[in-house]
């Protein structure tokens, strides 16, 4: 298949960027879209020209390394999935594909599709853990966790940290990601003494980041590749009442 | 040079209490004592992140170094399938002392005893731990913690959280971490790589960093420095590692004197998606634990071109069950590929390569439903289903053995010191705990074992015996030469200005190491290395191109710097496989097996570690670590 890309090009946080286009030919639907992407680069380079930066790791959809807007979508069209995990055969021949960084405030592009997180880190260290040192855990069995609360705590710490919840949200919220970490710990007992600390200050910092507010449209858990329910979220809201009673 | 003596300072006696015993000797510092020092962390996946943050809870100051822009993204979070621990909790005979004879038997006979004792022990009090810090592992309808079995056991110790139990205990050891970056006892710098450890009167007090978003060369100093960076399987191109995965912070000790421990010692995993095309970038692994259910099969007629579902049962070979009737399926992984790799070698691998066998669900789906095997592997079959385009509860899966692991790396002692003091090799990154071939669900237990309960005392009690240091890394002699080392380096590869690609150069790396120290090696392949990999390393220094420039977020040069090491590494496996005239665990030599084509191991002769030191101008020079078997006997390993 042949393909019409158009790459978000930008040098680095201080270029304004621009879109280039690149035509590529011949395309085997089999491969993965970041393998396009590969042979893209390789074709650059031996042009001597400067090849795409993205970032990408696993490529497993484990990771969270990944991750751009593919026409509009964060990790393109295939529901559930991250870039690394789509494949070319999800688009058509002649197809013309636009891509560009994940597009926030707290997410500055490093260079071209490639953008800083690390805000999500910030997040985490300001309360998303137990205070729990090693070697003072007591034996593992003695605490008794319902398998339904277990399995759905499980649910929420399947959260990636990708940021595609950030970029697809017209907001620019961080809540589905901070409310996936809080949901975790409220759903088991572990969680409980910090609770109150931890949802005010996840809170607190994601706004200190600059993320935005949320309005509840969903489209963070509609775009998210690991289909992180909205429930959190309503579970956040509900911990961060409490919190402040 | 024999002016090495590889002390292995493990502890006598009693292999029950020996660590408990080693540990009531190891110095302690107090909380404020401990805050005088200052430890470098080169790595924050699992190993990585358990240590910097236990080791801040302890009072010392930690810098953490990553190439990844937060320690969440590390290959660690790839682990499907699970951790193993001897809780017993299923009451199956389990206990310390079976899953400490299943590790040294699963490694062939080539691991330390006193290590891996140390690790089934320790292995209890990392559930406990994880599970005090949130970790969602799978639980039963009772609320109790759930197991499930694992290739080369027949107990149920793996505990698990569906397929994603690397993420969950990896999120588990970076929360931790987190929690000390509150404090700022441990600072954490994302996007670096290490270029260079720094010895100060032969003691690691340092290293160099290059900040990948600028191309800033930098010294750091410290009191002692912890190597936490994972496998080298990306020597082979293909594998099942995440693509950054690199050997240069070994290599880089390495070259500074750092001895490297059975380096041909890789594991090839035999629940691989196979390559499809010459443009794959990586593989893809399917957890092992698959294998608890599916059952694997070729069609008895060579060069079968039927759909797998109009092979009747009687046409089909079941050959794992065949062969090894008490284990069936779940053999451990050497055995399982190269099985896999002989029969498509005869010619009955299935799929358009014919480099593949069957993984088939069918009779469990049929027995126990498909809501049983979804509630098991539900990921892994998405994940398989999204690759291959193929819907594995309908269709058998397509599986062939790839790179997945590296039983070998950095030299360490007992107390997981290198062959450098002050230098520290944990996780994947050292050799230590497998042998020869490492079980399943083991690799999670290695890397939090070092992390959280080994290294954090073994380390105080080397800096217990050091004066906590303050180098002027900006104007001190050494430090400054070797940040100019580096910058010259770098200087070499941007200037080569040739005509080809990294990944043109790996490519070709990767098919020779594949080739000929791969899944079964032999006398003249080996030597057929030696001799290519040298002519692939001219090739880079003659040939490579890096385009942009150093002083900005480069990829392609972080991919060169990444590949210079993997050649001369890769010289070094073959040197070390081709020492080894024997076949034991991963390593088979075709030249040693037994008349049922089973590794023919030779304990008069090979029963040692061998510990190879860097030599600027030639060969490497072997130095050897007897290896004493003391509380199991030793045998020749039956699956039968």
């Amino acid at each position: 298949m042949n393909i019409n890309l158009k790459i978000w090009r930008q040098k680095d946080k201080k270029d304004k960027g621009r879109f280039k286009a690149y035509k590529l030919q011949n395309i085997d639907p089999n491969i993965s879209f970041l393998e396009m992407l590969d042979i893209l680069n390789n074709r650059l380079i031996k042009e001597k020209l400067e090849p795409v930066a993205f970032d990408h790791d696993c490529r497993e959809g484990i990771c969270g390394s990944c991750g751009f807007m593919i026409n509009g979508q964060p990790h393109g069209p295939q529901k559930a999935t991250t870039v690394c995990q789509l494949h070319m055969r999800s688009f058509n021949d002649e197809d013309e594909i636009l891509l560009e960084p994940f597009r926030a405030n707290s997410f500055k592009v490093v260079k071209d599709l490639s953008v800083d997180r690390t805000a999500f880190d910030r997040i985490i260290s300001s309360g998303g853990f137990v205070s729990v040192d090693t070697g003072k855990a007591e034996e593992a069995n003695s605490t008794v966790i319902e398998k339904s609360n277990a399995d759905e705590a499980f649910l929420s710490a399947a959260c990636i940290g990708c940021g595609a919840c950030v970029a697809a949200c017209k907001n620019s919220s961080a809540m589905l990601f901070t409310a996936a970490k809080v949901s975790q710990f409220t759903l088991l007992p572990q969680g409980e003494p910090e609770q109150k600390e931890r949802v005010q200050s996840m809170v607190a910092t994601m706004d200190e980041e600059g993320f935005g507010a949320c309005t509840n449209t969903g489209a963070c858990s509609a775009e998210c590749p690991k289909e992180i329910s909205q429930e959190n979220i309503a579970r956040l809201n509900r911990e961060f009442i409490k919190s402040q009673l | 040079m024999n002016d090495l003596n590889l002390n292995s300072k493990t502890p006598t006696g009693d292999l029950h209490t020996a660590w408990t015993r080693h540990k009531d000797f190891l110095e302690k510092l107090s909380k404020e004592e401990a805050n005088k020092y200052k430890i470098i962390i080169i790595g924050t996946g699992l190993a990585g992140a358990s240590a910097a943050a236990t080791l801040a809870e302890k009072g010392f100051n930690v810098d953490a170094f990553s190439y990844h822009e937060s320690p969440r993204r590390a290959h660690s979070i790839a682990a499907q399938g699970g951790i193993n621990a001897a809780k017993n909790y299923k009451h199956d005979g389990d206990s310390t002392m079976r899953l400490f004879y299943d590790t040294i038997k699963g490694g062939d006979f080539r691991s330390r005893e006193e290590n891996v004792y140390r690790l089934a022990e320790t292995s209890v009090n990392i559930i406990d731990q994880c599970v005090a810090q949130g970790v969602p592992f799978a639980r039963e309808y009772g609320g109790l913690l759930d197991n499930r079995s694992f290739g080369g056991v027949q107990v149920s110790r793996t505990f698990y959280a569906r397929g994603q139990t690397g993420q969950q205990l990896l999120l588990g050891a970076y929360s931790a971490l987190s929690r000390q970056l509150k404090t700022e006892k441990v600072r954490f710098f994302p996007r670096h790589d290490m270029l260079d450890v720094v010895l100060v009167d032969g003691k690691a007090k340092g290293v160099v960093t290059r900040n990948l978003l600028n191309g800033e060369i930098k010294a750091h100093q410290a009191d002692a420095v912890i190597l936490a960076t994972g496998g080298y399987g990306n020597v082979y191109y293909l594998s099942t590692n995440a693509m950054a995965s690199n050997v240069t912070a070994n290599w880089r000790a390495h070259r500074k004197g750092a001895l490297f421990a059975n380096p041909s010692f890789t594991q090839i995993h035999p629940t691989c998606i196979p390559v499809k095309n010459n443009f794959q970038s990586k593989l893809t692994l399917m957890s092992e634990s698959l294998r608890n259910d599916g059952r694997v099969w070729v069609p008895k007629q060579k060069n079968d071109k039927r759909k797998p579902n109009e092979i009747p049962e009687q046409e089909r070979d079941y050959y794992l069950e065949r062969i090894y009737p008490a284990f069936g399926n779940l053999v451990p992984r050497d055995v399982a590929s190269r099985r896999a790799k002989e029969v498509c070698d005869n010619g009955q691998g299935v799929g358009p390569t014919g480099f593949a066998v069957y993984l088939d669900f069918k009779h469990v789906i049929q027995n126990k439903g498909e809501g049983y095997v979804r509630e098991k592997y539900g990921n892994l079959f998405d994940m398989y289903q999204n690759i291959a385009d193929e819907n594995p509860y309908k269709t058998p899966m397509k599986i062939y053995p790839a790179v997945h692991y590296t039983m070998g790396g950095l030299w360490v002692d007992y107390n997981l010191m290198t062959t450098i003091p002050g230098l520290f090799s944990i996780g994947e990154s050292n050799f230590s705990d497998h042998g020869a071939n490492r079980l399943g669900a083991s690799a999670l237990m290695q890397g939090l074992a070092d992390g959280y309960f080994i290294v954090p005392h073994t380390i105080t009690d080397y800096l217990s015996k050091e004066k906590p240091g303050n180098q002027d890394t900006a104007n001190s002699e050494v430090f400054k030469n070797a940040v100019n080392k580096t910058e010259k380096d770098i200087n070499k590869i941007m200037n080569i200005k040739g005509d080809m690609v990294v990944d043109e150069i790996h490519r070709e790396l990767g098919k020779v190491v594949w080739d000929k120290v791969g899944m079964s090696r032999n006398s003249r392949g080996l030597k057929e290395a030696l001799d290519i990999i040298p002519k692939i390393k001219e090739k880079f220094w003659n040939n490579v191109f890096i385009p942009g420039s150093k002083n900005d977020y480069n990829q392609e040069l972080e991919k060169a710097l990444r590949l210079k090491d993997f050649i001369e590494l890769a010289e070094l496996m073959a040197f070390d496989a081709l020492d080894r005239n024997e076949s034991c665990g991963a390593h088979f030599r075709e030249e040693f097996q037994t008349k049922e084509n089973e590794a023919k191991r030779n304990d008069i002769e090979f029963m040692y570690v061998a510990a190879w030191k860097y030599n600027a101008d030639g060969k490497p020079n072997l130095f050897k670590e007897d290896l004493k078997y003391k509380h199991v006997k030793l045998k020749t390993r039956s699956y039968k």
